[in-house]
């Protein structure tokens, strides 16, 4: 089974091809099932690597399989490997197993669509890519992967291209994420300088060693660090952290399927899933780390008072995955990997089913995602809101729920990690209480978005609600899955505390497996955890209940007074504290300004009209010049060519003067004689310089001439041959050592 | 007979030719001293080839043979369409891709 891991990336990719090339021929329904399939194969794969290989998978450092050598320069070789350890197996299964859900609901999601093939296409291009960049065991391979789910992602932003803001939603995402690959580049440049090779494994083992990652490079700080930070520009790049967040929430304009597998469950994480990877490196830089972690909190806090004021659907759970994914960042940011990639794990499943959910409500509502006409459809909708509210209270952080345990995973990490030493040792405390505050803002957002959507009553028009309707089976089905994952995946991570109550001791199961991938769990006291368990539950429980004295409902109240009391506020985090019209004047509007300028003075004025104007005209003033010699007369052209053609056979045809010299060496003296192997000698004359100060020594007919030079040393004689008759001449130099 | 009498006669030839290929205006007659310009190159590749017995001079005037058949059809062709184009041959009047 070990020589099976190249088929997980590959199928989805076959499929792709196909569907790209062949799909138009087919009917929906095949279509479809290939798409599926195709993922639900690498699932299958995927899972008998991972199960069959347990043993070596987890605690043999994983399996490796070298598919072929991709590319050798000098010392370095960059092969084409792929590589399954508990890290990369997980995010391998969530993202076939996520995946595969999320093809059969595009089934029904896309059944009025036109354009099946091209849709399936490009989400198997995705999975195929994504898998590629989970098992990618060298830099490169990672990277080729990260840039197909880039592509992937923007095709399936810009899905509906016709509408010109789908388009420039894409088109943004596509961009945004250019400049963090940008940093990813560099982070790679920096490791691979440093340790002379890209394979992960091969830098991983290096930091371990410590050894040149921990020399300074600039500012005093040390390569790790660097690569670190650049590294980290293109997790946040991918994964929508401050300040490269903008891009997520204006990707909700491609298909909700979409949303939900790249833009809440899988794509999105590849940043988490870079940091913990890179994890050895990482612990070199507990400054880098810090960055990590804070960015990461900034991000959940910002992001989750973001999506206090928004009034789309799919806008607030946008919003929210960038804040979840401050979470993890702040995870994996205290050197709590296992923990980060808890969080990932449990919030794929509920957020992907919370996306469901918004496709779903989307398709009853003809369309709308607006939350302020919606109400009341929990009656409509019974499956979807029973799917609806686990995943809610999930996410919120609700005991035994699965986001539960991951939240408590990332908390109990921020508040005991020792990893930043004595200076830094204040981030821990800070990103810990950040996110306690972030995860009440959670819970607010998400319950206000539970209680506008399906609670009170209905407040969209006739219409609209006379269209309302439970969605088809091949939605509902993957619902339902979703919602078992979000309250069954938490179980994998209980944290030790809780393990205690029912007899068992040690770390989780999870934290072991992940232990040889990433490191071993945080030592965290047991008192911390119960503490930090008390306070989530009672921030989740507090934002449930003010949303539900705001919204409970429908709009209630106080909600109105707080409108009214703050209406600055309000506006203000509804507008996003408009921070893409922050970004417009600061960076895009300078750069199409600049680019203004330059296309008229580079473009216009020197390309246009100075480079290829001014050959134009240099080329037409020749021509005007010279088409004088253009008679239109044949016998004149064959003159001219007679007369080339003489002054060429003159040139290379007439004897040549001779260059050969023999030279015998007598003590101090030399004596030099020409070899005329054409016997010309009668034309030829000879002088000759010894001593190589410019002026003849002998001169005349004689071929041959003697010197002797005043001691030993070395010596470089010239001579020049000239033929009298055919007018040539040849330079000979020659040197001459003296002993 | 010595070799160079041959070598004399075959750059008589060519320079007969070229002259004629330069200054006649009719164009019959410049072909006629192309072929004797062509005619003088294989005199002297055979004057070579039996000087210095190598029989290499010998195929290569054989070829000049074939491509002197070539272009004369070949340029006649061309003298016999211009001249339908044009009512005459002068070489002097043919000048359209004058400047």
């Amino acid at each position: 089974m070990f020589s099976h891991l190249h088929m997980i990336p590959l199928l989805p990719l076959l499929g792709a091809a196909y569907l790209i090339l062949f799909g138009r021929r087919h009917s929906r329904g095949v279509v479809q099932t290939l798409a599926t399939m195709a993922v639900f194969a690498s699932f299958v794969v995927s899972a008998d690597a991972f199960f069959a290989g347990l043993p070596a998978v987890v605690h043999q450092g994983g399996i490796t399989e070298l598919v072929y050598e991709w590319f050798s320069a000098g010392n370095t070789t960059v092969d084409l490997s792929l590589r399954m350890d508990a890290l990369s197996g997980l995010l391998c299964l969530v993202v076939t197993f996520i995946g595969t859900l999320i093809h059969i609901y595009s089934a029904g999601y896309m059944s009025h669509d036109e354009d099946y093939p091209r849709f399936f296409a490009y989400l198997n291009l995705f999975c195929g890519a994504m898998l590629m960049l989970v098992l990618g065991d060298t830099l490169p391979v990672v990277f080729i992967g990260w840039e197909g789910v880039g592509l992937a992602s923007y095709l399936l932003i810009g899905f509906w291209y016709k509408e010109n803001a789908n388009a420039s939603a894409g088109k943004k995402a596509f961009i945004t994420n250019r400049i963090g690959d940008f940093g990813f580049l560099i982070g790679m440049f920096l490791l691979f300088r440093a340790t002379g090779t890209l394979d992960i494994q091969g830098i991983l083992d290096s930091a371990k060693g410590g050894g040149a990652l921990t020399a300074p490079l600039w500012w005093g700080q040390s390569v790790a660090f660097w690569a670190g930070l650049f590294l980290f520009v293109g997790a946040a790049g991918k994964s929508a952290q401050i300040p490269l967040y903008v891009w997520l929430p204006d990707a909700m304009a491609g298909p909700t399927p979409v949303s939900a597998l790249i833009h809440a469950a899988t794509m999105v994480t590849a940043g988490v899933y870079l940091v913990a990877r890179m994890s050895a490196v990482y612990m070199l830089a507990p400054a880098a780390l810090a960055i990590v972690a804070i960015v990461g909190a900034l991000t959940a806090l910002f992001a989750a008072i973001i999506g206090f004021a928004q009034n789309d659907f799919k806008k607030v759970l946008a919003y929210s995955t960038v804040s979840q994914l401050g979470f993890m960042f702040v995870g994996v940011g205290t050197a709590n990997f296992a923990g980060g990639i808890f969080h990932l794990f449990t919030h794929a499943f509920f957020k992907a089913g919370l996306f469901l959910c918004a496709g779903s409500v989307m398709h009853a509502m003809s369309g709308s995602g607006d939350i302020t006409k919606m109400g009341g459809l929990g009656k409509k909708l019974p499956w979807t809101t029973r799917v609806f509210q686990i995943c809610w209270l999930a996410i919120c952080g609700v005991p035994v729920f699965s986001g539960f345990f991951s939240k408590d995973a990332i908390l109990d990490g921020a508040f005991a990690t020792e990893v930043y030493g004595h200076g830094l040792a204040w981030v821990g405390p800070l990103v810990g209480s950040m996110l306690l505050l972030a995860a009440l803002g959670t819970a607010f957002y998400m319950s206000r978005l539970y209680f506008l959507a399906f609670s009170g009553p209905c407040r969209a028009d006739e219409h609209t609600q006379h269209h309302i309707h439970e969605s088809p089976v091949s939605m509902v089905f993957p619902l339902v899955v979703l919602a078992a994952g979000a309250i069954l995946s938490g179980f994998v991570g209980v944290p030790p505390a809780i393990r205690e109550l029912f007899g068992k001791h040690g770390e989780s199961t999870l934290a072991v497996w992940l232990e040889p991938a990433v490191g071993a769990p945080l030592e965290i006291a047991h008192r911390t955890e119960w503490l930090v368990m008390v306070f989530a539950t009672l921030a989740a429980l507090t934002g449930i209940g003010l949303a539900y004295v705001f919204y409970g409902g429908g709009y209630r109240s106080p909600a109105h007074a707080f409108a009214k009391k703050f209406p600055g506020l309000v506006s203000l985090a509804r507008d996003k504290f408009r921070i893409d019209e922050l970004y417009g004047v600061l960076i895009i509007r300078p750069l199409q300004a600049m680019c203004r300028i330059v296309f008229q003075v580079v473009d216009r004025i020197l390309i246009d009209k100075i480079l290829i104007g001014g050959w134009a005209f240099v080329v037409d003033v020749f021509g005007r010049a010279f088409r004088f010699i253009q008679a239109g007369d044949v016998q004149r052209y064959l003159a001219v060519f007679a007369i080339g053609l003489a002054v060429l056979f003159w040139i290379t045809a007439r004897p040549a003067a001779p260059d050969a010299v023999r030279f015998v060496v007598e003590g101090n003296t030399v004596s030099a004689t020409v070899v005329d192997d054409e016997a010309a000698s009668g034309n030829l004359t000879y002088s000759f310089d010894f001593n190589g100060d410019g002026i003849a020594d002998r001169q005349g007919k004689m071929p041959n001439a003697t010197w002797t030079f005043s001691g030993p040393a070395d010596y470089t004689v010239s001579i020049v041959v000239e033929d009298t008759r055919w007018h040539t001449r040849r330079t000979i130099k020659r040197d001459v050592e003296i002993r | 007979m010595p070799g160079h009498y041959y070598i004399l006669v075959s750059l008589a030839l060519f320079f007969i030719g070229t002259v004629g290929a330069l200054l006649r205006r009719n164009a019959l007659f410049v072909l006629m001293s192309l072929e004797l310009q062509l005619g003088a190159g294989s005199l002297a590749l055979l004057t070579f080839a039996r000087g210095l017995g190598d029989q290499r001079g010998h195929v290569v005037a054989f070829f000049v043979m074939a491509l002197a058949a070539a272009e004369a059809a070949v340029g006649l062709a061309i003298v016999v369409s211009v001249y339908r184009a044009r009512k005459t041959i002068d070489l002097d009047a043919i000048s359209e891709l004058r400047n």
